[in-house]
């Protein structure tokens, strides 16, 4: 997540372009190219929306409604560290309600916001496909079934040492 | 001396609980001791609460260890797990697991037994004779195959896929698709994981064959975003493919095309259905279209399409293998074949079970899963997902088949079952229905939009026990509001569970009046 920080706003304008022209001519390509501008950037900046609309023969409030319309694009670029927290059936009907409760304690964020020193986003997630092994939870792009207060707290241990 | 053959699991589920760390312990232990090993990172066999399943090859065939993890791996290589000796995790020869033994695996045949992504090991496993048989046969040919097989979407809906197709060949257009849905958003659901991670050829096989049958000369797989792994492995999958000469614009030497294409959702549920993942496909916001016209007739760019889940298209090639008299031998009655059942939630044996149609919920919940993780009775089980009904134990031997499942108001979807133990609260599970629905409807229709909403709010009163029996009167008009008149299963079938728990758990609302049958 340190490109985010790191990249300014020419930078992520010329990154995008490199990602349009990559993605020129490709039928139905907005989907691809927001996946590949969030890979590269960490978020879709609204700064880049004119760009993404004048490549693609959009207009500004088309390209921002699909931005918006899908869960997965961030406005914002997310914490150094991204916790998803599964909270479909399967996982509440092993405690999910409650390990995301005791998430945000741990974390010291709410559900669906990152921690004021962009130390970490929490949110929750509708089904990682791990419902044999609930609760699941995925930390930056790591899956872990069986989830419980106390293994997290050792894998939120695990950050601080790195750092 | 040569190489001993390992086997630790890639699929999702088997890295969840530290897959990637047993293999990386099992090497280094492997050279440690001057022992020549080869791992191979398997799909999974499915037995969840066993991963990490560790495999031998040994001249007695494969033999089993799980779950592993890496603080073990010292005592079983000094217990001799390379000769598959003795050990308190060693659970015999794999294949006689009962877990495993008892099933019908017909689809999920390779699963865990190959690697994912090697196609020699594909090959060697019936792999392509589908494809190679439908090469030699014309499109109405194929499609009277597939009719014939009696297979029915494994989305949820059921709708015979022959039909489908031959509504595609019909209809001329200059150009055609092939559309795979693996937006497999039902919570409980994992088997199109396992499928697009544990042997994404046989998908690939499926679509090819679709793609032949009905003229299409490109194909997209949806695959959520949830799943990278799944992405990942079929992105590798189809690149391997089409540099074999399975996919591009030669098939196996026939002269005949097929692109296919990877796109990746981005956490709407709503794109699971297929108007709305068309729309997604097309690069616009998930929002669900009118029907008709049929996506068959205008659907991908307003081309006519193939539309089916992951499941379907990979039942496919074993039925042209096979022919489709050996796909209706399994099943009963107008359900034909197989269904990977996916056990979830509180389960304490939690795991893809194939089985024909016509196996009962107390046998899969009992016989399989080994009642509840938590030891306490079960109470009710979600059959399909999160728009599927609540099913009390009054109604647990109905065979598992879509007309009996009708029959009984409730559907087998996409075949995930998630478990819920006594402590329950039903109430609570029925507002999160109408919650979820809110949170993921397109928008489009007011009775999904409004309604959910609403529902949340009537059902929020029920459980404060203000004017109760007025409000539960409210919650069945609005049910019925959305079932008849909402544009798509999302708020057609959202009423599913909440009605079912209004029904069989009146008291979890607080009525203590004589529960209404379903």
């Amino acid at each position: 997540m340190t490109a985010a920080e790191t990249i300014s706003a020419p930078d992520a304008l010329s990154t995008v372009r490199d990602i349009l022209a990559r993605h020129a001519g490709e039928a139905g390509a907005l989907l691809p190219i927001l996946h590949d501008v969030q890979e590269a950037l960490g978020h879709v900046p609204a700064t880049t929306v004119g760009e993404i609309a004048h490549a693609l023969n959009l207009s500004r409030a088309e390209v921002h409604g699909v931005v918006t319309y899908y869960h997965f694009f961030r406005a914002a670029p997310p914490g150094r560290h991204v916790v998803q927290v599964c909270r479909a059936e399967s996982c509440q009907a092993r405690g999910a309600d409650e390990l995301l409760a005791q998430a945000e304690q741990l974390l010291g964020c709410k559900s669906h916001s990152t921690r004021a020193d962009g130390g970490v986003t929490l949110e929750p997630v509708y089904c990682l496909g791990l419902c044999a092994l609930s609760p699941a939870v995925m930390v930056d792009e790591r899956v872990h079934g069986r989830m419980t207060a106390g293994k997290l707290a050792g894998i939120v241990a695990g950050w601080e040492i790195s750092q | 001396m040569s190489a001993t053959t390992l086997y630790v699991p890639c699929d999702a589920a088997a890295l969840a609980m530290g897959a990637d760390e047993v293999a990386s312990a099992l090497r280094s232990a492997c050279a440690d001791a001057g022992h020549a090993v080869n791992i191979v990172r398997n799909g999974s066999r499915g037995l969840f609460w066993l991963e990490p399943l560790v495999e031998v090859a040994t001249p007695a065939g494969r033999i089993a260890y799980g779950p592993v993890t890496p603080q073990d791996v010292p005592a079983l290589m000094a217990a001799g797990l390379l000769q598959g000796a003795e050990h308190a995790l060693r659970l015999g020869p794999t294949e006689a697991i009962p877990y495993l033994a008892r099933q019908e695996r017909l689809t999920f045949r390779r699963m865990g037994i190959t690697d994912p992504l090697s196609l020699a090991d594909y090959e060697a496993n019936e792999g392509w004779a589908g494809l190679r048989r439908a090469l030699a046969l014309d499109g109405p040919a194929l499609v009277k195959e597939v009719t014939d097989s009696g297979l029915r979407g494994r989305g949820g809906a059921a709708f015979p896929a022959g039909i489908k197709w031959k509504t595609v060949l019909q209809t001329p257009a200059a150009q055609k698709y092939v559309a795979c849905n693996a937006d497999e958003g039902d919570s409980g659901t994992f088997s199109d994981r396992m499928t697009m991670e544990g042997d994404p050829y046989m998908l690939i096989e499926g679509m090819a064959i679709a793609a032949l049958a009905v003229g299409a000369t490109r194909g997209y797989v949806y695959i959520r975003s949830e799943y990278p792994h799944a992405v990942a492995t079929m992105r590798e999958a189809i690149t391997r493919a089409t540099a074999a000469g399975f996919l591009g614009d030669d098939i196996g030497g026939s002269g005949r095309a097929f692109h296919l294409e990877v796109r990746k959702g981005a956490g709407s549920y709503v794109c699971g259905e297929e108007t709305a993942m068309l729309e997604s496909l097309e690069g616009k916001r998930g929002i669900v279209r009118a029907k008709p016209p049929l996506p068959a007739i205008q659907g991908l760019f307003g081309q006519p399409t193939v539309i089916n889940n992951v499941i379907t298209f990979a039942s496919v090639p074993l039925i042209l293998a096979r022919g489709a008299q050996f796909y209706c031998d399994h099943g009963m009655g107008r359900s034909t074949g197989t269904l990977p059942f996916q056990l979830a939630g509180n389960i304490r044996h939690g795991g893809l079970v194939e089985k024909a149609f016509g196996v009962t919920l107390r046998e899969l919940l009992y016989d399989f899963g080994g009642g509840s993780a938590s030891g306490r009775p079960i109470k009710a089980v979600q059959v399909g997902g999160p728009l599927g009904a609540y099913i009390p134990e009054s109604q647990w031997d109905v065979p598992m088949d879509y007309e009996a499942y009708a029959g009984i108001g409730a559907g087998i979807g996409h075949g995930g079952l998630v478990v819920h133990d006594d402590t329950a609260d039903l109430s609570k599970l029925a507002r999160y229905a109408m919650e979820f629905c809110a949170i993921e409807s397109c928008g489009k229709c007011t009775p999904c939009r409004i309604g959910a909403v609403r529902g949340v709010e009537v059902i929020d009163k029920i459980r404060d026990g203000a004017g109760r029996e007025q409000q539960v009167v409210l919650l069945r008009d609005l049910c019925d509001t959305m079932v008849n008149g909402s544009l798509c299963a999302m708020g057609s079938m959202t009423p599913y569970p909440v009605l079912s728990a209004l029904n069989h758990y009146p008291q979890d609302f607080g009525i203590s009046v004589e529960p209404v049958t379903a």
